[in-house]
């Protein structure tokens, strides 16, 4: 029988034939943690008397969110796990200074059909590069470690073409939240989005890496782009190795499909508070804006901070501005390319290697009543600081015209 | 297991931000997690919820990974959940940690705020007042966990039978 991507990967790690609607055990090629969640699911191991690691190869863990350490209680979380490394001999462990886990995992390990789990609910990045990839809670996360698998129930593969090419400034993004104005945040509780790009080069890899992170947005399981040259090219460049491809059969059925004209897509924002509360930006322009934050796991990549420094270059902000590129590897080329000396000289404020305001940890987290425009992933009440913040969620073109005119703005909206 | 409850009502999309922002994440502590357990919309929530069951619309819990959402509608003395739908994350953490989550269509016009239900979490039937209604039984490898108490409790006897 054909079989999607999604039914491939499954059957695979199942070691049956799988169709929707199974509940199935699957071995997990990747299992990873970050510091918020990663204290926590070391105290399950401790409290269930398991403290042993079934892979030591297969487990990642990067330090992002409290990076670096804003107070004691979250040093003391860093200095627990590290102990941990220590201990279990953990090889693949990045300290402060490497990046956003989600990042890493796409720049170092993850590979096509394979099946990724982290306790972190945008593991769905990782779908970029056609990775079956999903977040799970702490004691999930700590069983796999233990055992080396989970359960789960196979879910219903939905196809997403996209078709034609972006219009100028329009990015992955606006992609994402056109595929939540359509459908809304629960349309795809149960499914997984497998996504086929027409012509693969329209649609780069930071691009496939942002709607896959979006994902999680849709309710989707897991958001799958289809290998392509875009994908074998990207983890060649980045680790020199040629990765095995993995395809859904051609005639393989989908719960339903759908296709997005690129051409189409317009400059959208998330508005207060909720993702799938999608506007064009022309319908909320002009709104005044205290608070600008360019980063986090959805659009803090390379491609987000080009865009950022050719709009802001030559031009000064109006409002406050903090940019955070998602890794030392995109920072590092950020600063070759001379896009970090446009950002700083247009008077943003650049740190490196955290998720910062997007969860409201730190570095730079909102007063009540301030307007925010957040290239991040969340709007929701409360998530960058004070409950009475509205977020605004937007793509880096949108972000950084905003950011010069103090207002909601794009592009085309500067003199 | 038949659980009854008074209903507290809340709305689609709840989310997990709301639930327990990420400021409170630094802790895992169940009796400080249920003090601020839906505080940011009702600073009151934990004080009326011991013993309640939640009754809400579509993708309660979606967000992010935090187990502590789970955690803390636990320890605010919440006995189950009964939604239209789940987000997937939190349905397994709840259920990790002992709490029931029943999938229940349409469930938030059949019921009131403050109206004592009793629910089947094997079955799914819920019983308001003389009216059944069906809902979606906890079955599985899901049930197997809760019945064991979680999935540390269900790890460790895994453990012992071998």
């Amino acid at each position: 029988m054909s079989k999607t991507l999604t039914e491939k990967i499954l059957s695979k790690a199942s070691g049956k034939s799988v169709t929707p609607g199974d509940v199935i055990e699957v071995k997990i090629n990747i299992v990873a943690f970050h510091d918020l969640t990663g204290y926590h699911v070391i105290e399950v191991m401790e409290k269930a008397d398991m403290m042993k690691v079934h892979n030591i190869d297969s487990l990642v863990i990067a330090f992002d969110h409290l990076v670096p350490p804003p107070d004691v209680r979250s040093a003391e979380i860093q200095q627990y796990i590290r102990k941990f490394v220590k201990i279990l001999n953990v090889k693949n462990f990045h300290d402060i200074g490497y990046g956003i886990l989600h990042q890493i995992l796409l720049e170092k390990y993850v590979l096509p059909g394979q099946i990724v789990i982290a306790a972190d609910s945008h593991t769905t990045t990782s779908g970029a590069l056609g990775a079956f990839s999903q977040g799970m809670g702490a004691s999930d996360v700590a069983a796999i470690i233990i055992t080396g698998k989970t359960w789960m129930t196979v879910p219903h593969p939905f196809k997403i073409t996209l078709s034609g090419k972006l219009k100028e400034w329009v990015t992955g993004k606006d992609v994402a939240l056109e595929i939540l104005k359509v459908f809304k945040a629960d349309y795809f509780n149960g499914m997984a989005i497998e996504v086929f790009v027409e012509n693969p080069n329209s649609f780069p890899m930071d691009y496939r890496a942002t709607v896959a992170n979006m994902g999680i947005e849709m309710n989707a399981d897991t958001l799958m782009f289809i290998p392509d040259e875009v994908t074998i090219d990207y983890i060649k460049y980045m680790r020199g190795i040629i990765p095995r491809n993995i395809l859904p059969d051609k005639d393989a059925k989908y719960i339903d499909e759908y296709t997005m004209e690129l051409d189409k897509v317009e400059l959208l924002v998330s508005a207060p508070h909720s993702v799938d509360n999608v506007k064009s930006v022309r319908e909320v322009a002009g709104i005044d804006v205290d608070y600008v934050f360019i980063g986090s796991c959805t659009n803090g990549r390379l491609s987000d901070l080009e865009i950022a420094a050719k709009i802001l270059k030559g031009r000064k902000v109006k409002t406050r501005c903090i940019v955070i590129p998602a890794s030392w590897n995109v920072f590092k080329k950020a600063m070759e390319l001379g896009y970090i000396h446009t950002i700083v000289e247009a008077g943003c404020i650049v740190t490196y290697g955290t998720c910062g305001p997007c969860i409201g940890g730190h570095f730079g987290v909102t007063a009540p009543n301030e307007i925010v425009v957040s290239t991040s992933n969340r709007n929701f009440i409360g998530r960058m600081g004070s409950p009475q913040a509205k977020i605004y969620l937007s793509g880096p073109s949108v972000a950084a015209a905003t950011a010069i005119l103090g207002k909601i703005a794009e592009p085309g909206d500067l003199k | 297991m038949i659980i009854e409850g008074r209903v507290i009502k809340l709305g689609d999309k709840i989310d997990t931000d709301i639930i327990i922002p990420a400021k409170h994440l630094k802790y895992t502590e169940p009796e400080y997690l249920a003090q601020h357990v839906f505080e940011s919309i009702d600073p009151e929530f934990h004080k009326k919820a011991k013993g309640a069951i939640i009754v809400a619309g579509k993708v309660f819990g979606m967000g992010s990974s935090r187990e502590q959402a789970a955690i803390a509608i636990k320890a605010a003395g919440i006995k189950a959940i009964l939604a239209e739908s789940f987000a997937r994350i939190f349905y397994r953490n709840a259920i990790n940690n002992g709490l029931p989550v029943i999938v229940c269509p349409d469930i938030t016009k059949e019921v009131d705020e403050g109206e004592i239900i009793k629910v089947n979490i094997e079955s799914g039937e819920v019983i308001v007042e003389n009216r059944i209604i069906k809902c979606k039984g906890i079955t599985g490898m899901a049930l197997d966990i809760l019945r064991a108490g979680g999935l540390i409790e269900y790890l460790k006897n895994l453990e012992e039978n071998r």
